[in-house]
């Protein structure tokens, strides 16, 4: 059986703007912004694990900041600005956080990581210079059940150094 | 070969697409008219079922079916039993009992599947659940282990006499008349609850029937993507060449995927073939406390004899271990915890005995250590309190008992996980003991810093705990290694990865072997329509068994390669060298020849054929041990507790770990690493709460405390090599070395910290709660 | 875990949100940073048939300097945003002190302080702090506004005098005489858990050094912030010594709190855990009203 006009759920007509690019669609109010990202935008570098704000996997930027996408209505997200982990850096060109990541094998199976980048990506635009305790605060909201944190917190600190030496780089 | 990968920290071929989001997971494939299901799972842990009501949920918009175990009419069945009774040993009791595929009659876990209904999406389905009424007649719930096996305990099972699921007995040498000998002997009850895998990825399947190919594709979230395969064809009536099983990125295994057949890998499948529709499902969080696999819910009577100056004599455990409400999975667990009951020690007397109790708890099977835990958390306390009588210190007396290298292989007697005799193959144990000793700094802390950091009133404690890990188990893996038209190299291998690096050191062993990049090397394991034999990735085996296949197979292709290019260079083959993709002779570099120029020469044009040949650079070979190989390790710890909340401060974490080869120490690391937190979960923060009536009362990440960040130390790795002489590689497993010793590490610690308290502890998990009450006791009684 | 089906608005002012809380009654929710809601919505707990949602109204989010050294926080302000506020910091250190407690990073981004306050978990920092600073809340209702003292305003686990159709818009904490000094001391699993137990006090002493005013409050100890008045008063006048303190935490652990036993603590540890806690932190707010740390 299809759905029907007349039982049709009262839809939203959803704008927004994802890794920089308008995306419009009419959604129910119900649909968490972390299915919308995944199933109706494609974007599945976003993970879903507890859909209860625990994981932090669904982690993604909302106008800058990073909150749980699993928290939050699609229909909230209208008039916003997201960014997933796919807004990052791509395969050729991985954002340093990224990179430092893979430098420091800060992923194993790789399901809680888009989380964790988009965590730690505006972390380090506010903490330039993290010391380990920071930055294992700054962890503590997303689970990994594969490294026991410590190549992350690696990961981070080269982030960081890496980072800063990019930006410590005169202009040409 | 002018240089090595094996034992390189080379960085992983896999990453670039699971760090840009890329990379494909089970709930990230998406076909056209894609269906979704949610199951409705039961509230009651036991009860019988009376009826079900789905008429209201067949009515709901966008419901496109909801089946029950009526429904399945004679495509009904249990699912297949995974590992036999051990066929050689005497004395073995063993009921098989599956699970079910849709509950018929009675239900005998909390969160057992009831019902499925097929929607348009995730969020209608689970509508549609709610709409569906269930009318059943509570039973009193089997929940505790000793109470289980009391003759009035209700049944999990009606048609057995009691909640015996399995008894087996193994014994060697005589520990009666050890007993008779000892000076010392030690009696203690040992308790050891449950927790849960957890990785971050739940469970899920897609499958797609298509049906004017007649040919159905499953990707799932399994480490045992060829079983599954075969076992689907079998149950549907299809040919295995029909049913192509995809084990694509998986989000973080630890054993629990291996569970073959679970009820939705019964249902999804069959109502896609039913339907001629895909469907997804997608275990939620909730579920996947009450789905998906728990373990090391065990109780322990032991006793250990031993002589005035600390040498071991005999041991004997007799033991309850849970396994929920089916066996899939036989005797895998205890016959673990037995064999890792010896731990790594010289013990000449041994009877140990298992009973295993079906309960109204959620299936047991595998959790990354698998019984070893429950196995060395019994020897290690026995061997903490056998120090404390006789005055010894707890390093002196694992010194006395550890097994010589000069007994090596040293048979124990009895059978191991897979049937095969006990047999530690190779080691070196007191030197990886000595080097973690002194990597803690052991002596120096004994002797200078606890003192004086008592005096200041610190509750400092230190531990260091050994453990073997029995790793690599057979059957067998295969590999098919290819040099492709491009010079670049495809390796097919069937077992499947959940974040273990395969695709990085599979990697690193071939190009070991050809000469390439290791990024030139391109890995698809877990797809049944690239390799179909096999088994799976379970028992730290992946490293061992595929990657010696592996090995095989790149080394038949190099002296492929070696031949065709000693006829193209007209140079003998051992004057060759392969390297940076080409192959050249030794002294005169630049007469050489590309490996995709030789590739292309190895898939010769009509007339070019030679009576006889097989075309391309390709291999196809196996692996298939004897018996495992064994590990070694110790993990020391310094902490101190704050002795008026119970908070605990790990200040030191040490690993040593000896599991031969090491083929990328910066993944090995990784995987000790993640294994520490695992255990410190076990040891000190997860802990499964069923409640009296079988309710789990702590189903989500908010009150399961699966460690974080700010709870996990930062972790000392050191190694040590003893190569295994069972493979060429002389590897041995490690995915389960971090977690094995943790809970006997932490219980050792805690109590040296609260030395003052007089605290002998008998159980894991601990908590702060626990060890408030612990010491309350103490203080009182 | 997908949440049932609801009727959303996001109306744009606080009129417009309490009219349509008055029109919908005990059927409509308020949804705000959405960080205790939404996870209760999926695990389908709550099933609230409209939403109404605070998100869309300009001024709710706000931290402004109070009169007399006080502090103004509009409802809808951040958690990090209160974090990570240098007039917060100074002004109200005890809050500034509990933010980094409350739930993981990503929480405090969207989490709010009236969603925070509303919701009256018991074991919530936010709850326990604005009692213990002897705040204030502005609530608005098509009927009007009323302002109701911390203290009144949580009746009962997650229960509040808040009327269906009335909405917290405001809180306000008065400054802290001289000579105060505040301390919130938890104990949590995991860094980010649910306190097991805390205490938060505050303390003013006199010109002598004596107690001149205390005020200690308890999360994870009853079914709302428990304070201990019997324990303030046995201070009071008092100087602050070790025994006076201990002594006052035994009066407060033993009498002035009831908490219960779940799968974390019994009420037995949690009581022992709240004398502990209790006299660490009148220890550390003595010593910050005497200006010692």
């Amino acid at each position: 059986m299809a759905i029907t006009e007349s039982t049709m759920p009262k839809l939203f007509d959803l704008a927004l703007t994802v890794n920089g690019t308008l995306r419009e669609q009419a959604v129910e109010p119900r649909l968490l912004l972390s299915d919308f990202l995944r199933h109706d935008l494609g974007l599945t570098g976003t993970h879903v694990a507890c859909e209860h704000g625990v994981c932090g996997a669904c982690t993604v930027l909302l106008d800058g900041e990073p909150v749980r996408s699993c928290l939050i209505f699609a229909v909230q997200a209208h008039g916003h600005s997201v960014t997933t982990v796919e807004g990052l850096g791509a395969v050729d060109r991985l954002h340093p956080v990224q990179e430092a990541f893979r430098q420091a094998h800060g992923v194993q199976c790789g399901f809680c990581t888009p989380g964790i980048l988009t965590s730690v990506v505006p972390f380090l635009a506010d903490h330039p210079d993290p010391s380990e305790e920071e930055i294992r605060e700054a962890l503590s909201g997303n689970l990994c059940r594969c490294t026991g944190y410590q190549h992350i917190v690696d990961a981070v600190k080269l982030a960081a150094q890496a980072m800063k030496a990019a930006n410590e780089q005169p202009a040409r | 070969m002018t240089k090595t990968l094996i034992g390189q920290r080379v960085l992983r071929n896999e990453d670039a697409r699971l760090l840009t989001g890329l990379a494909q997971f089970v709930d990230d494939v998406e076909i056209p008219g894609l269906l979704h299901a949610a199951f409705l799972r039961s509230d009651h842990a036991h009860a019988r079922l009376v009826g079900l009501d789905v008429s209201a949920a067949r009515q709901r918009p966008g419901v496109i079916a909801v089946f029950t175990a009526e429904d399945m009419g004679a495509d009904w069945a249990p699912g297949p039993p995974l590992v036999s009774p051990p066929p050689t040993a005497k004395d073995v009791t063993f009921h098989s009992r599956r699970q079910v595929p849709l509950v018929k009659d009675k239900i005998r876990h909390a969160g057992e599947a009831l019902a499925v209904v097929i929607a348009e999406n995730r969020y209608i389905a689970e509508d549609a659940v709610e709409d569906i009424l269930v009318d059943l007649e509570p039973l009193e719930a089997v929940v505790d282990l000793e109470d289980a096996m009391r003759p009035d305990s209700p049944r999990v099972h009606d048609d057995l006499e009691s909640n015996l699921a399995a008894h087996l007995f193994q014994k060697k040498g005589d520990y009666d008349a050890a007993r008779q000998q000892a000076d010392l002997v030690l009696r203690r009850r040992i308790l050891i609850d449950r927790g849960a895998a957890a990785a971050m990825e739940n469970r899920g399947i897609v499958a797609d029937w298509d049906e004017k190919s007649q040919h159905l594709t499953i990707w799932d979230t399994t480490q045992a993507p060829i079983p599954i395969r075969n076992g689907t064809a079998a149950r549907l009536g299809l040919s295995e060449n029909q049913v192509r099983v995809i084990a694509p990125f998986i989000g973080g295994g630890f054993g629990p995927k291996m569970m073959m057949f679970y009820p939705e890998e019964l249902v999804i499948p069959w109502a896609a073939k039913k339907l001629k529709r895909p469907i997804k499902w997608i275990e939620d969080r909730r579920e996947n406390f009450y789905a998906t696999t728990q373990e090391r819910g065990q109780v322990h009577d032991v006793e250990i004899a031993l002589s005035k100056d600390g040498r071991i004599l005999g041991l004997k455990d007799i033991f309850l271990h849970d396994t929920g409400a089916y066996d899939p999975y036989g005797l895998t667990i205890p016959l673990n915890t037995q064999c890792h009951a010896l731990g790594g020690y010289d013990i000449q007397n041994f009877t140990t005995e298992v009973s295993v109790v079906f309960t109204n708890k959620t299936l047991v099977t595998p959790v990354r250590g698998a019984g070893r835990p429950q196995g060395i958390f019994v020897i290690e306390r026995m061997l903490d309190a056998a120090a404390r009588e006789l005055g010894l210190d707890p390093v002196e007396i694992r010194r006395r008992n550890l097994i010589p290298p000069t007994a090596f292989p040293y048979e124990h007697g009895i059978i191991d996980q897979a049937f095969a005799p006990l047999i530690l193959d190779s080691g070196n144990y007191w030197p990886v003991m000595e080097k973690a000793l002194e990597m803690i700094g052991y002596a120096t802390f004994v002797r200078d810093e606890q003192p004086r950091l008592r005096k200041a009133g610190k509750h400092v404690g230190i531990g260091i705990a050994p453990f073997v890990e029995s790793t690599g188990v057979g059957p067998y893996e295969g590999a098919r290694v290819t040099v492709e038209a491009s010079g670049k190299v495809f390796v097919a291998t069937g077992v499947g990865t959940q974040g273990q690096g395969h695709f990085t050191t599979f990697a690193q062993v071939v190009a070991e072997q050809l000469g390439v990049e290791v990024s030139d090397v391109r890995l698809v394991s877990g797809d049944t329509a690239e390799f179909h034999w096999g088994t799976g990735t379970f028992a730290s085996r992946g490293a061992v068994v595929a990657g010696n296949a592996i090995h095989a197979a790149a080394s038949i292709v190099r002296r492929k390669v070696l031949e065709l290019a000693s006829k193209h260079l007209e140079t003998p083959e051992d004057e060759l060298e392969l390297e940076g993709g080409r192959v050249r002779v030794a002294d005169i570099p630049n007469r050489s020849i590309s490996l995709a120029e030789l590739a292309n020469l190895a898939n010769p044009l009509r007339g070019a054929v030679e009576p006889g040949t097989e075309p391309g650079l390709e291999a196809t070979a196996y692996f298939g041990p004897r018996y495992g190989a064994t590990a070694f390790g110790v993990h020391a710890m310094i902490i101190e507790i704050d002795p008026e909340t119970m908070m605990i401060e790990i200040k030191r974490y040490v690993t040593v770990e000896d599991c031969g080869t090491v083929l990328n120490p910066l993944i090995l690391e990784g995987q000790i690493h993640g294994g520490v937190s695992l255990g410190i979960g076990n040891a000190y923060y997860e802990k499964l709460h069923y409640d009296e009536n079988g309710q789990l009362l702590n189903a989500s990440f908010a009150d399961y405390l699966i460690p974080s960040a700010t709870e996990m130390p930062r972790i000392e790795v050191g190694h040590m090599e003893t190569r295994s002489p069972l493979n060429e590689l002389g590897t041995k497993g490690v995915g389960e070395a971090g977690t094995i010793p943790v809970p006997a590490l932490f219980a050792q610690a805690i109590e040296n910290a609260l030395a003052d308290r007089q605290l002998e502890i008998l159980e894991s998990p601990l908590s702060p709660n626990r060890l408030y009450e612990l010491t309350s006791r103490k203080e009182a009684g | 875990m997908k949440p049932a089906p609801f009727e959303y608005f996001a109306p744009p002012s606080v009129e417009q949100a309490v009219a349509l809380l008055a029109e919908h009654g005990y059927e409509a929710k308020v949804l705000a940073g959405g960080q205790s809601l939404v996870p209760m919505m999926n695990f389908r707990l709550v099933q609230p048939s409209v939403l109404v949602d605070l998100n869309s109204i300009p001024d709710l989010g706000f931290i402004q300097p109070g009169k007399d050294g006080g502090l103004r926080l509009g409802a809808l302000t951040r958690h990090h945003q209160v974090e990570v506020d240098p007039i917060v910091a100074e002004r109200m250190p005890l809050l500034h002190d509990a933010m980094p407690k409350i739930g993981y990073p990503q929480i405090r981004r969207r989490g709010t302080l009236g969603g925070s306050l509303a919701h009256a978990d018991p074991s919530a920092e936010l709850v326990t702090v604005s009692v213990a600073l002897d705040g204030r809340f502005r609530l608005r209702s098509p009927r009007g506004e009323r302002w109701v003292p911390a203290k009144d305003f949580f009746v009962g686990l997650f229960t509040t005098v808040l009327d269906p159709d009335e909405l917290l818009v405001e809180v306000e904490l008065p400054a802290l005489p001289a000579r105060s000094g505040c301390a919130l001391m938890e104990v949590a699993r995991r860094s980010h858990d649910f306190a097991l137990v805390g205490a938060a006090a505050v303390v003013t002493l006199d010109e002598r050094g004596a107690c001149q005013q205390v005020r200690l409050v308890f999360l994870s100890a009853g079914d709302r912030p428990m304070q201990a008045p019997r324990a303030a008063e046995a201070l009071r006048g008092q100087a602050p010594t070790p025994d006076a303190l201990r002594a006052a935490a035994e009066i407060a652990a033993s009498d002035e709190i009831d908490p219960s036993s779940d799968i974390h603590a019994t009420a037995d540890f949690r009581r022992h855990l709240a004398k502990v806690l209790a006299l660490r932190a009148l220890e550390q707010a003595c010593r910050r009203a005497a200006g010692k740390d």
